[in-house]
């Protein structure tokens, strides 16, 4: 009788080349590797200077997406000499070391993790590691994603391994009825706020529960790419029937007898058996939510729109005092302000966390009928081309357009603004993006974090706004 | 990769929580395709007043700290973005090692990767540290990685766990990349049964 294992241990031994000692450190076999044009260089200079070869190049994906603009018009040049360096630089590497490359004007080039899911270059039960913290995204396929830096991506490029040490596992079960309104991305927003932005570090998160099974395969995605806010460096679900049938039609995924192998192993190993033991256990009970709103600098400082600032002072903690006010100037805030009424100059719907299809519908049922308002600046940079492309033919981009919104190509844009998408000092953004460091869309700018539909909302109302006073058209 | 024995100098104390890669290496120092001139953007926006003039308030542009090779740093330092460019920036800085109560993940294997040591010790220990060093006189400490021990400007020793193939790789400033590729029958033997029983991934 075997002891009963969690998912994710199942993902390590299903991986483990060799374990390197007896303090948990594995060397562990990577299956997919998604690469971008930042911060990949180092790695393949560091393959160049050691004589070395890429171990499987078919393993790698290698998608422009960070540093291009996402001005209407395309062009293939980029229009700043760095970025320009880093994207002629990857596209020498990719040819040199024989890995396929999505270049800018590619139909199906787009944000990394939006790119993957869509071509079905990840399947449940893989491990993926990739130079961008977001990869987590990849739980909500049941596949254990986590970010690593440049000298890991060479390590990885050179070896297909990492030396990886176990994680603990967290698993967060999730129950209770989400009110009209409000999607997943308010729940990782509500677990961040409740666990803090190093609640998860050091752990696997495993997300459970009828509310996670309710979801849809894409809004899954948004709570696994956010785990990483608070420092998971994995976080997945158990994959079910919506993940093979969002899976089933994607150009990558093995096709015939192949797949219905494939299936068929996922079901009889992809779940935490019962009576499976996790190092700690977070219920979340998510009926009476209301739409999470960021205030501070931290993606744990956040609260309900229907909620107001809160006060330092009531904080006991010097430092964590400190913390607090340092954040509350950063912002031009003061407390007890009510979040409703902070208004903003501007409003971005993109980024790896929220520009899929059914977040740009999310934001287009808000928008239908309304206009941006006045001295606001409302972009939307669909987080693929393909994505792009669909809600054009849906119609939403029209009535983006229409209301005064910038439709944009894809790429990361002002989640982290490397691009030429970024913010002054003072300006104020509803953002549907991950972070909202000092200084992330721009030094000096503000950000709030939200959902799609709340970011429109905002857009059209001019300040933060509570999108359930909102009457939508279904 | 430069080998970590026993180091002495400097220690400033940052001791925010949470202070994440954006702050520590904001986006304009991302475009190069090396590793080069990374030290001018650490803390850029923190160091460096609008006008490009070293901000005074910084602990880093204060005697003695603007020779720090230490930091003495809050919970969750290193969150946020997986740019090694932060790692890169700190070591050309100067800094060797970073005394903190706990860091992000993908930092943590950073920096391990480059040979700059991370010491975790219990928050009430690390805030002791931080305003200890908070003070001129007694910035400077030593740590000693084969000893596990940093010893303060009084002498006071504290004590800190690492994992051996952490300290291994530090003190031998081994290349992982090498250690790996003395595997390689093994990663193959791996792969070939791996691939035969999951077709689909191949």
């Amino acid at each position: 009788m075997h002891r009963p294992r969690t998912l994710y241990d199942k993902h390590l031994d299903a991986h483990t080349v060799c374990t390197l000692d007896d303090q948990g450190h594995v060397l562990l076999y990577i299956d997919r590797q998604v690469a971008n044009e930042y911060t990949s260089p180092q790695a393949f200079s560091g393959l160049r200077e050691a004589g070395r070869q890429v171990w499987r190049p078919a393993c790698t994906l290698a998608v422009v997406d960070h540093v291009n603009p996402t001005a209407p018009v395309r062009i293939a040049t980029m229009p700043d000499a760095g970025g320009a360096l880093q994207v002629s630089y990857f596209e020498q590497n990719c040819r040199d070391f024989g890995i396929e490359l999505f270049d800018v004007l590619d139909k199906r080039q787009g944000i990394e993790h939006v790119v993957a899911p869509e071509q079905g270059f990840i399947l449940p039960g893989m491990v993926v590691a990739a130079g961008d913290s977001h990869t987590t995204t990849y739980g909500a396929l049941g596949a254990l994603g986590f970010g690593i830096g440049t000298s890991e991506i060479e390590h990885l490029l050179a070896t297909q391994t990492l030396v990886y040490k176990r994680l603990k596992t967290l698993r967060v079960t999730v129950t209770g009825e989400l009110g009209a309104g409000l999607v997943s991305k308010d729940i990782i927003m509500q677990l961040i706020r409740r666990i803090g932005a190093s609640g998860a570090t050091g752990y696997a998160i495993e997300f459970t529960g009828p509310t996670i099974s309710a979801l849809t395969v894409e809004a899954r995605m948004t709570i696994c790419n956010m785990a990483v806010e608070a420092g998971a460096r994995g976080a997945f679900m158990a994959p079910d029937q919506k993940v093979y049938d969002y899976l089933a039609d994607k150009p990558r995924v093995p096709k015939g007898e192949l797949w219905e192998q494939a299936v068929q192993t996922w079901r009889d190993t992809l779940f935490s058996d019962p009576g499976a033991q996790f190092d700690l256990e977070v219920s979340l009970d998510v009926g009476e939510l209301a739409p999470m709103v960021t205030w501070g600098t931290s993606p744990d400082q956040a609260a309900p729109i229907d909620q107001q600032i809160p006060d330092p002072l009531q904080e006991p903690d010097l430092i964590r005092r400190q913390d607090l006010q340092r954040a509350l100037r950063y912002m031009d805030l003061t407390p007890g302000m009510q979040l409703d009424q902070i208004p903003i100059s501007h409003a971005f719907i993109g980024s790896c966390t929220n520009a899929r299809i059914e977040d740009l519908r999310d934001a287009a049922r808000v928008v239908r009928g309304r206009q941006v308002a006045a001295g606001v600046r409302a972009m939307i940079v669909p987080g693929s081309t393909q994505v792009r492309e669909q809600a054009e033919r849906e119609g939403l981009a029209q009535l983006f357009l229409d209301a005064g919104f910038e439709w944009r190509q894809s790429g990361c844009s002002m989640c982290l603004a490397m691009n030429d998408d970024v913010l002054s000092p003072g300006d104020r953004c509803a953002s549907s993006t991950n972070r909202n460091f000092e200084g992330r869309q721009g030094a000096g700018a503000r950000t709030h974090l939200m959902s799609p539909a709340m970011v429109a909302a905002a857009a059209v109302s001019g300040h933060l706004v509570d999108v359930r006073t909102f009457s939508l058209e279904a | 990769m430069q080998p970590f024995l026993t180091e002495t100098g400097i220690a400033a104390p940052f001791l925010a929580a949470n202070v994440d890669t954006d702050v520590i290496m904001p986006k304009q120092f991302l475009k190069g395709i090396d590793r080069n001139g990374l030290d001018r953007g650490v803390f850029f926006d923190l160091r460096f007043a609008a006008s490009g003039a070293p901000n005074p308030e910084f602990v880093l542009n204060q005697a003695p700290w603007q020779q720090a090779r230490f930091l003495v740093v809050g919970p969750n330092f290193g969150c946020g973005s997986s740019r090694e460019h932060a790692v890169w920036g700190l070591k050309q800085l100067g800094i060797r090692a970073l005394i903190g109560s706990s860091f992000a993940g993908i930092f943590f294997d950073n920096c391990q990767r480059n040979g700059v040591l991370l010491i975790q010790l219990a928050e009430a220990e690390v805030k002791d540290i931080g305003q200890w060093v908070s003070t001129p006189d007694s910035a400077e400490l030593s740590i000693d990685l084969e000893q596990q021990q940093i010893v303060l400007h009084d002498g006071r020793c504290i004590a800190f766990e690492i994992d051996q193939l952490r300290k291994q790789a530090l003190l031998l400033g081994l290349d992982a990349i090498g250690s790996t590729l003395q595997r390689t029958e093994q990663i193959r033997a791996f792969e070939a049964r791996y691939l035969q029983a999951h077709p689909w991934v191949a």
